[in-house]
């Protein structure tokens, strides 16, 4: 059975431009609450000491890092893995590989980083593959997805006019899957960078350090600014990837 | 006679899953510069026959020669390249240009830029359509039939010797087919390539082919010929009833009206009296008389009712002829000229439109039973 769920909106002109503008509206939203909190509520020495300017600097980096580098190594798994399933000969393969992801989705994000941790220990890199783990199946979906949905007759004219396999890969089916597989990308970039608030509990840093101090020391702005800080960088990384989606998707389609 | 283009000896295409093969022993020759056309039922693997000719299928066995050499000699994207090849779903590269469309084989083939920009303007006014307007657009850009012009140009594009085409003007809607077939008949006069042309219409098998394969189940050759042959002498009752009830009507699309014996009615020329007109049509078999003009143009048809009608000149009595046949046109045209004719017959006139005789129903009749 393959659980291949399509995973493509319907992109008109409109949702488009409204892509690219959502984003950045309900960054600003929580900017502004994020400022007001900070301005107008009650912010004593403790909540002070935990949003110290350098921790917040160093928690951010950690948060960036995290998001960035798992979404990377996610691109660099997921890619290639869904051009090999789409290949001939391979569908008992793909079929196998969706459905387990499908389950390690279904999984807790806690609870996988904890399993991760009792094999991997603490550190920043438990966290990396615990999240690539997590956010592999978006990515691997939609490459294959994207790819599958490349019109079969424009491959056909390719391979009789003497495209060789690679040149198919290369030119055709690339090309016309490059929006949906930057699809799949933009949703694990914001799930990576979401669940990177779980990461202090493996000792990977992160803003949810902020977070968690703020709810252990009963301090709400703390958590409040903690988790805004958190929202408006996956935000800012969902808004990047649009535009890359905007403009690296060709002409004509 | 020539040596063939392409040789098919003895092919088989079975699958390991035991369904039953796609080819059947297939013995197929094509000659250089003929339109073969191969026709079928849905299933009887006619277009498996035609990918197996470039290679888009491999042969469970025989042989495939295209131009005295073996095609499983050569590696299939090169061989490829040397052979046209156009599909019912056209399969325009949406992310390119028409021009990048129309570049494909040249740009495979290395060929030099300012040579492919000159053949991408030649390939569209090959197929009409205007360079300035169409280099820059996309494919969605394009009509149904605008698009498959684009198929037909990027499939020329490299000059190949061979072009096969998978019902090509299939999936277009047909007043659009019938324009697209006829500008291809002229280009191939013009080009003289070597195609083998799938389809599964009969009229289009008919229109388009030099000679006809009509194949049953596991690409099983029911007849091989020449349209009119096959049309006036059917193997076989798969044939026949592939043919239709229509045979006889599908034939009228081969022959021309200057096959006809015409038929010379009464001629009058104004300015003619009444009485002598009258004169004219008593003493011939024919109703009706034809009044010329002075360039000899057939103007209108005139009967006795119509001169006793009326008291006005003669160039207003009588009903007016409305279209004319050439004796380019088929018997098909003719016969629904005489059908739509107030008079049962159609008046025939030279390129321009000077009067050369008349096609009845009955000259009609004797051309077709001549034949049987």
């Amino acid at each position: 059975m393959s659980v291949v769920a399509p995973n493509i909106r319907a992109r008109t002109p409109l949702s488009e431009r409204l892509d690219l503008i959502v984003s950045p509206v309900f960054a600003i939203i929580l900017a502004v609450i994020g400022i007001a909190v900070w301005q107008y509520s009650d912010i004593d020495e403790t909540t002070r000491a935990i949003l110290a300017p350098e921790k917040i600097q160093r928690q951010l980096f950690e948060t960036i890092l995290l998001g960035f580098s798992s979404s990377l190594l996610v691109i660099i798994i997921a890619i290639p893995l869904g051009i090999l399933v789409t290949r001939k000969g391979f569908p008992r393969l793909k079929n196998f590989l969706v459905d387990t992801l499908g389950l390690a989705q279904a999984l807790p994000a806690y609870g996988l980083i904890v399993i991760f941790f009792s094999f991997m220990g603490a550190g920043i890199n438990t966290v990396i593959l615990a999240l690539a783990t997590f956010s592999l199946l978006p990515v691997l979906r939609n490459t294959i997805v994207g790819l599958e949905q490349v019109d079969k007759s424009v491959i056909d004219a390719g391979r009789g006019m003497g495209y060789t396999t690679r040149q198919i890969l290369l030119h055709i089916e690339l090309p016309l899957s490059v929006e949906v597989i930057i699809a799949g990308i933009r949703t694990a970039i914001v799930i990576n960078v979401g669940m990177s608030a779980l990461a202090f509990l493996v000792g990977g840093g992160g803003l949810g350090e902020t977070i968690n101090s703020g709810l252990k020391l009963d301090r709400g702005p703390a958590i409040l600014i903690g988790a805004v800080m958190v929202a408006i960088l996956a935000l800012v990384f969902d808004f990047l990837s649009a535009l890359a989606q905007k403009y690296l998707k060709p002409k004509g389609l | 006679m020539s040596e063939p283009l392409i040789r098919l000896e003895g092919v088989v295409k079975s699958y390991t899953n035991g369904a039953p093969a796609a080819v059947r022993n297939l013995n197929l020759e094509v000659e250089r510069g003929e339109v073969l056309v191969l026709v079928g039922p849905s299933g009887c693997g006619k277009s498996t026959t035609l990918r197996l000719i470039n290679r888009l299928i491999e042969p469970t066995s025989g042989r495939i020669i295209l131009d005295g050499e073996d095609v499983t000699d050569v590696d299939p994207s090169q061989l490829r390249r040397k052979i046209g090849y156009v599909i019912q779903q056209v399969g325009l590269f949406p992310h390119r240009t028409i021009a990048e469309n129309i570049a494909t084989v040249p740009k495979l083939l290395g060929w030099d830029k300012d040579k492919i920009e000159a053949r991408i303007d030649e390939m569209l006014e090959l197929v009409s359509m205007d360079p300035e307007t169409y280099r820059d657009r996309y494919p969605k850009e394009l009509s149904g039939g605008q698009a498959q012009r684009v198929g037909v140009a990027r499939a020329l594009a490299a000059d190949p010797d061979v072009l096969l085409m998978d019902e090509p003007f299939g999936a277009i809607d047909p007043i659009t087919r019938d324009r697209l077939q006829n500008e291809f008949l002229r280009l191939q006069q013009e080009l003289k390539k070597t195609i083998v042309f799938v389809t599964h219409d009969i009229d289009e098998a008919i229109k388009m082919g030099n000679r006809i394969a009509i194949l049953r189940e596991g690409s099983e050759i029911a007849q091989l010929d020449t349209p009119e042959a096959i049309l006036s002498n059917p193997a076989d009752e798969f044939v026949e009833s592939f043919l239709g009830s229509g045979a006889i009507l599908k034939g009228l699309t081969l022959k021309k009206v200057r096959d006809i014996d015409l038929h010379q009615v009464p001629i009058l020329r104004a300015p003619v009296g009444r009485a002598e007109a009258l004169k004219e049509l008593h003493e011939s078999v024919d109703q009706v008389a034809l009044l010329l003009d002075d360039k000899d143009k057939p103007i209108r048809w005139i009967d006795e009712k119509a001169l006793n009608r009326t008291s006005q000149p003669i160039e207003k009595a009588g009903r007016p002829v409305t279209v004319d046949l050439q004796p380019e046109d088929t018997l098909q045209d003719a016969l629904t000229t005489m059908l739509q004719s107030s008079v049962g017959m159609a008046a025939v006139t030279d390129s321009k439109g000077k009067y050369l005789g008349c096609c009845t129903i009955e000259s009609l009749a004797k051309l077709i039973m001549s034949e049987g």
